[in-house]
């Protein structure tokens, strides 16, 4: 089992709309947030072309957080997740550090937090809460092992791309472009 | 041309605009581990060598300095730490893939090793010092016999100390600035001719002072190579490093690293130190001052400049 999500950039109207129902389901305290929009353009005057990405934690295969923590409290959960395990997180920020990406921050009350890929509702069978409030349904989850998964059928379909690939953390949040 | 921007108003504390996760704790820590690094590589090796008699200071007093500044390191790492009652979860495992579980696990052998140092020594400012205990004078004559075993632990376990202090930088990809395996020997270098200062500060006899002069001038010559190397690696790297390199050579970080680190911290001292050797009549406070200041101003500069190069996508 691995875990991934596809987001189609062709169809991301950059809503914020992931942003809040990941705030509102995971508790995230105010003036943080554990997903964000990005607005990427290219070219020159007039000749400019407009990216939108909903971007979180990349859930890495190669994961240089876990990678670097000093007390295994980041670690790979079942289905690849990176997630933290606040007991044993003791504040050093050097995962923090560690990402390329900056998904992760420093909870108020101390301990590192981040993208859990909605675990607790996964188990539950439903979909992260960000996938499951998309207004253009520009975001698929699932299991890349499992051929008929949304994600799976989007990546056989469409282009994608990953974010900083050359940084070899093999991310698996995937980009349809 | 390409401009991201985040739209939907992340400003995460500590990591937005730009990532500030470590301030003034982690390189004041790493300044002062390698600090105790270099005293204790020394102390040990003229102990191997067996030259106790002849370098005292080396041996004797700068090792006094050791725990002092250690303690003062630990207590600005405990500070750093964000979720402080849950640090004993660094005891609780070995990660040997994380610099940073190396390093605790080292400094709780160095730790120690240097109160032991000092107190094996303590008769040196105290004469009539008493361990009142039969057991304590017991375990310091077993320290006294294996004093060489003890100094050969200390010098490796203080070499690993000093190196961790670069390697735990050099680690994160994330950051390219720090993305190089020269910090470690850049910093054991640095950690060692901050040693040999205090050293030189703490020495009362001419002989000491000049071979420590020597030592540290050798010392200062690696580390202007090892900068050079640095520098040449950042340019001949990808986009990102030559971005990294771009903080020191015209960026917002190029007066600090050039005056304080180079030239107040390398270059001067090392011209007096050729001056003292040319035997000229120069200060040691003033040399030392500089290599120490040079010493922390390296990694104070590193650390934040650090912090402020990132692959942009």
């Amino acid at each position: 089992m691995r875990y991934a999500m596809a987001i189609d950039t062709k169809k991301c109207v950059g809503c914020s709309d992931c942003v809040v129902a990941c705030q509102t389901e995971n508790n995230v305290p105010i003036g943080y947030c554990r997903d964000w929009v990005v607005e990427a353009t290219d070219g020159t005057y007039p000749q400019l072309e407009t990216e939108i990405r909903s971007e979180r934690c990349n859930h890495c295969d190669n994961a240089p957080c876990v990678r670097c923590c000093p007390t295994g409290s980041s670690h790979f959960a079942e289905g690849g997740a990176v997630l933290v395990d606040h007991e044993e997180c003791i504040g050093c920020g050097a995962c923090v550090a560690s990402c390329p990406y900056d998904a992760r921050y420093m909870h108020p009350e101390g301990y590192v937090d981040k993208c859990t890929f909605c675990m607790h509702r996964v188990e539950k069978g439903m979909k992260p809460a960000c996938v499951s409030v998309c207004p253009t349904k520009c975001m698929y989850f699932g299991d890349l092992d499992d051929p008929k998964s949304d994600v799976s059928v989007m990546l056989k379909k469409r282009k994608f791309k990953t974010l900083i690939p050359e940084a070899g953390t093999k991310p698996q949040i995937y980009y349809l472009i | 041309m390409r401009e991201e921007i985040i739209v939907s108003g992340r400003m995460n504390p500590r990591i937005d605009p730009v990532l500030n996760i470590w301030h003034w704790e982690i390189p004041l820590y790493l300044f002062l581990g390698g600090l105790a690094a270099g005293i204790l590589f020394f102390a040990a090796l003229y102990t191997i060598m067996g030259k106790e008699k002849k370098y005292p200071a080396a041996v004797k007093w700068a090792p006094f300095i050791a725990p002092v500044v250690l303690m003062i390191g630990l207590l600005a790492l405990f500070l750093d730490l964000k979720h402080k009652p849950y640090f004993w979860q660094l005891y609780t495992t070995i990660r040997l893939t994380s610099p940073m579980s190396w390093g605790a696990w080292v400094l709780m052998v160095v730790t120690p090793l240097s109160f032991i140092w000092s107190a094996l020594n303590i008769k040196e400012i105290f004469p009539n010092w008493d361990w009142k205990f039969q057991w304590i004078r017991d375990f310091e004559a077993f320290c006294r016999k294996n004093i060489i075993p003890i100094a050969w632990i200390m010098m490796i376990s203080s070499l690993i100390l000093g190196i961790y202090t670069g390697i735990l930088f050099s680690a994160f990809n994330a950051r390219p600035l720090w993305n190089t395996s020269i910090l470690g020997p850049l910093f054991l270098t640095s950690g060692l001719s901050t040693g040999a200062a205090a050293i030189m500060l703490m020495s009362k006899s001419h002989e000491e002072r000049l071979l420590f002069s020597k030592i540290d001038l050798i010392l200062i010559g690696i580390e202007l190579f090892l900068i050079v190397h640095m520098f040449m690696g950042f340019m001949a790297s990808t986009q990102v490093q030559i971005d990294a390199a771009k903080l020191f050579l015209g960026g917002p970080y190029t007066s600090a690293f050039w005056i304080f680190v180079v030239s107040l911290g390398l270059v001067l001292p090392a011209l007096l130190e050729i001056l003292e050797l040319r035997k000229r009549k120069i200060p040691i406070v003033i040399t030392a001052t500089l290599v120490l200041f040079g010493g922390i101003m390296m990694r104070f500069v590193i650390a934040y400049a650090g912090q402020a190069s990132r692959w942009l996508y």
